[in-house]
């Protein structure tokens, strides 16, 4: 620490050099901040998806309905906390493109298998007595401006109405939101009660069933004496812990983590690549001065710290200047996407990978020219000066 | 003429001084070569995606859903619906008989190859003119499946991406087996993502009763989408969406292709400001290790332009080439790289290449000359601007 002003002077020794180099880790790190921040929404919130929680989905595909008889089933397996369902309903608000996701459900049952989401309890108690009451994530009330009291219409691209009509309203009567930075909001929910009475077709059944694990109860064992009950009726079905099932729908979306990593990769290489050469040159240009220092006595264990710790500083500035800014352009490009692509998070594991990187890539850049340094010979070093 | 001579010799000696600055040249190169590789990469998905959907739209078919339906998996339609559409007008004959298929449209789970997921593979039910309603459909192996058995084909991009599909497997989807006795090609075109069997056998395993999701009609000729269009709105009986196959298939690759974009652009926008930066100190460095050639040309009468001229010269040639090796790596590394991913609008699987296009490449190198142009311009005119004595004392 104590030469930590000599190290100062070093860094800015040239300062186009210097500037350029902590302008171009600063692009890298920033490009790594919104990449990792993007790349977490195509886990599809399996962090914040509960180990606790079962899913049961039709075998053969999710988008098969389960009739609504299998309820009560799966309710007395013994093991069961609570059950409840969920159905897609797949309609757009304003814009036929920009699509959040709806779901009829039983609102006391669903709220109390999701005690994550916050939803004062007169609200859900105004929605549990309006048939065609529903409620909506904060981060929807946010991009649309929608308020408690307001109707809005929902077009439905599934669901027609038994009247023929695709239009269907509803009453905002709470807003709910959550604690957990890595959970979306970005959802309505609302009467199952009124959707199947209301719709067109497919009567009595629901799109999945969302169960509660006892306290003390194996999870997959719970899933295998579910699924059980069902194998060889028309509709087996398939349950999972709901870290599983959110894990096995991202990987729907295929190679998009690889990609992300791939462009990491570029983004780093030609990033070692810049900062390497600064160092390299700096010590080029200097070896008469660490002749010098040697002279007067530092070590060759100091000089090779000095370096090195020139090359992390680089690194840092630069590196935290750009995580920093990517954070803070991650909060507001969030709550834009929520609708769009949810779930937009820089991890706190993220950041600290980030700094790892600084740090280990400040040493591999610096490591060669810092060894240099140490081994340079005073009286050679000198005389070529 | 006499700055011309003097720019190609300025040029031609800071070239060859390229050597002695191995590092900070190399670095500018690779730098460029990542952007433009990055960015290629990038849009080459969108444009792989994007030929792949529009490979399958044609303007001569027209595809009628329920009105408000987004896609065909959310459509539902009566079997009374699709023999009105059957018998409209614009509907091309083939002596009586018009040229329709009326479809349905399911989602199975099948393993994907790359990464063993279970993945949302579309599984569509034809009727007997299928392949006629869809240009550049031909069965490429096995044969066609017969109607009422639980016999499918399957699209050769399906086939290469999915597991269990060889021909001659069989593969379980819930209660029933089915046995896969053909392979289908469509021009690399979405539908070679799907797997088709006859339809009557998919109402039966998927309790479908007599439904459908979508007809497909060949129209007589080019107007006649909209006499079709005309006559199915004044229907009462219907209550449809009429678009040609082309609307609806740019329509379902518009989300995905705009996301790519909407993340590419920008991305490489940011990697080329993190690669002027490489330009400009590798110029810089070029500019400084070369600060006595420049006064000593100087002193015997170079002008300030030629020596300016030269090093923006260096700078986008070393771009240049930066460019061209980004988007060769990029054209071997992607090429016809085969993915699929869940397109939202259907919630099922597309499987589609990466199409590294010349027109993606000129412009990847169009990228390049700029980064070369701004990397060079600065570190050239403080060239052009060294005080000539100074610089000579110094050595």
């Amino acid at each position: 620490m104590k030469y930590f002003g000599l190290i100062w002077k070093n860094v800015w020794r040239k300062k186009v050099r210097t500037s350029l180099t902590i302008l171009s880790v600063f692009v890298a790190f920033l490009l790594f901040a919104l990449l990792s921040a993007i790349g977490y929404a195509f886990k599809g919130g399996q962090d914040a998806a509960s180990a606790e929680r079962l899913i049961t989905i039709d075998k053969v595909s999710l988008i098969n309905p389960l009739p609504m008889a299998y309820k009560n089933r799966i309710a007395s397996t013994p093991g069961v906390n609570g059950v409840t369902h969920a159905t897609w309903f797949g309609g757009y608000y304003q814009d036929p493109r920009v699509q959040f996701p709806q779901f009829p459900v039983d609102p006391f049952e669903y709220m109390s298998l999701y005690p994550e989401l916050n939803l004062a309890e007169e609200q859900l108690d105004a929605w549990a007595k309006n048939r065609t009451g529903a409620v909506i994530g904060q981060e929807i009330a946010e991009q649309y401006g929608i308020g408690v009291g307001d109707r809005i219409p929902i077009q439905a691209t599934i669901w027609t109405k038994a009247d023929g009509g695709r239009t269907w309203e509803f009453d905002v009567e709470g807003i709910f939101s959550t604690d957990d930075p890595r959970g979306s909001t970005a959802f309505l929910l609302f009467h199952y009660d009124y959707f199947d009475e209301a719709r067109a077709f497919g009567k009595g059944s629901v799109g999945w069933y969302i169960i509660g694990v006892e306290p003390g109860q194996d999870a997959a064992q719970l899933a295998k004496a579910v699924d059980i009950q069902f194998a060889n009726s028309p509709n087996e079905t398939k349950t999972s812990t709901e870290q599983a099932f959110a894990a096995s729908f991202a990987k729907q979306f295929g190679n998009i983590a690889m990609i992300v990593t791939l462009i990491l990769g570029a983004v780093f290489f030609t990033l070692l690549l810049v900062s390497g050469n600064t160092m390299s040159q700096s010590v080029r240009e200097r070896i008469s001065e660490l002749a010098v220092l040697k002279t007067l006595g530092f070590e060759d264990r100091t000089v090779l710290g000095i370096v090195l710790s020139e090359s992390i500083l680089i690194m840092s500035i630069g590196g935290l200047l750009g995580l920093g800014l990517g954070w803070l352009l991650v909060q507001g490009i969030a709550q834009q996407m929520a609708a769009f692509l949810p779930g937009v998070f820089l991890s706190p594991q993220a950041m600290l990978v980030a700094v790892g990187i600084m740090i280990g890539a400040g040493i591999v850049a610096g490591i060669f020219p810092a060894l240099k340094a140490m081994r340079l010979s005073i009286i050679e070093a000198l005389a070529r000066a | 003429m006499r700055t011309i001579n003097q720019i190609i010799a300025v040029t031609w000696l800071s070239l060859s001084s390229i050597p002695r600055r191995f590092g900070s040249s190399t670095v500018a190169v690779v730098g460029v070569a990542a952007v433009v590789l990055v960015f290629a990469a990038v849009l080459s998905m969108a444009k792989g995606f994007e030929r792949t959907m529009l490979a399958a739209g044609s303007d001569d078919t027209a595809i009628i859903m329920r009105s408000g339906s987004t896609s065909e998996l959310n459509s539902g339609l009566s079997n009374e619906q699709t023999l009105i559409v059957a018998n409209a007008p614009g509907v091309l004959k083939e002596g009586d008989r018009p040229i329709v298929s009326s479809e349905l449209y399911v989602v199975v789970d099948v393993r994907k190859k790359s990464n063993n997921a279970e993945a949302n593979v579309p599984f569509r039910g034809i009727q007997s003119n299928g392949f006629e309603v869809r240009r550049g459909t031909k069965l490429a192996a096995g044969r066609m499946f017969e109607t009422g058995k639980n016999e499918l084909i399957v699209g050769r991009a399906a086939q290469q991406e999915f597991m269990g599909l060889d021909l001659g497997a069989k593969i379980r989807f819930g209660q029933n087996e089915w046995s896969v006795v053909g392979v289908f090609e469509a021009g690399g075109s979405v539908s070679e993502s799907e797997l088709w069997t006859d339809v009557r056998v998919l109402q039966n395993a998927y309790r479908r009763g007599n439904s459908f999701q979508s007809v497909r009609v060949k129209l007589e000729g080019p107007a006649s989408f909209e006499v079709l269009q005309a006559a199915l709105e004044e229907d009462p009986r219907i209550d449809p969406d009429v678009l040609t196959e082309k609307e609806y298939y740019s329509s379902q690759a518009e989300g995905l292709s705009q996301f790519i974009k909407l993340v590419g652009y920008p991305l490489t926008v940011l990697m080329a400001i993190g690669a002027v930066f490489g330009a400009l100190n590798s110029m810089y460095s070029s500019v400084s290790v070369r600060g006595k050639e420049i006064a000593t040309l100087r002193a015997l009468g170079f002008g300030p332009f030629a020596v300016l001229v030269s090093t923006v010269i260096e700078s986008t040639l070393l771009a240049f080439a930066g460019g061209i090796i980004g988007g060769a790596l990029a054209f071997l590394l992607f090429n016809g790289f085969q993915v699929s991913t869940l397109n939202g609008p259907s919630f099922s699987q597309v499987v589609f290449d990466f199409a590294v296009t010349p027109d993606l490449l000129v412009q990847g190198l169009y990228a390049a000359l700029i980064i070369g142009v701004l990397g060079g311009l600065f570190p050239a005119i403080r060239a052009a601007r060294l005080p000539v004595a100074q610089a000579l004392r110094e050595l």
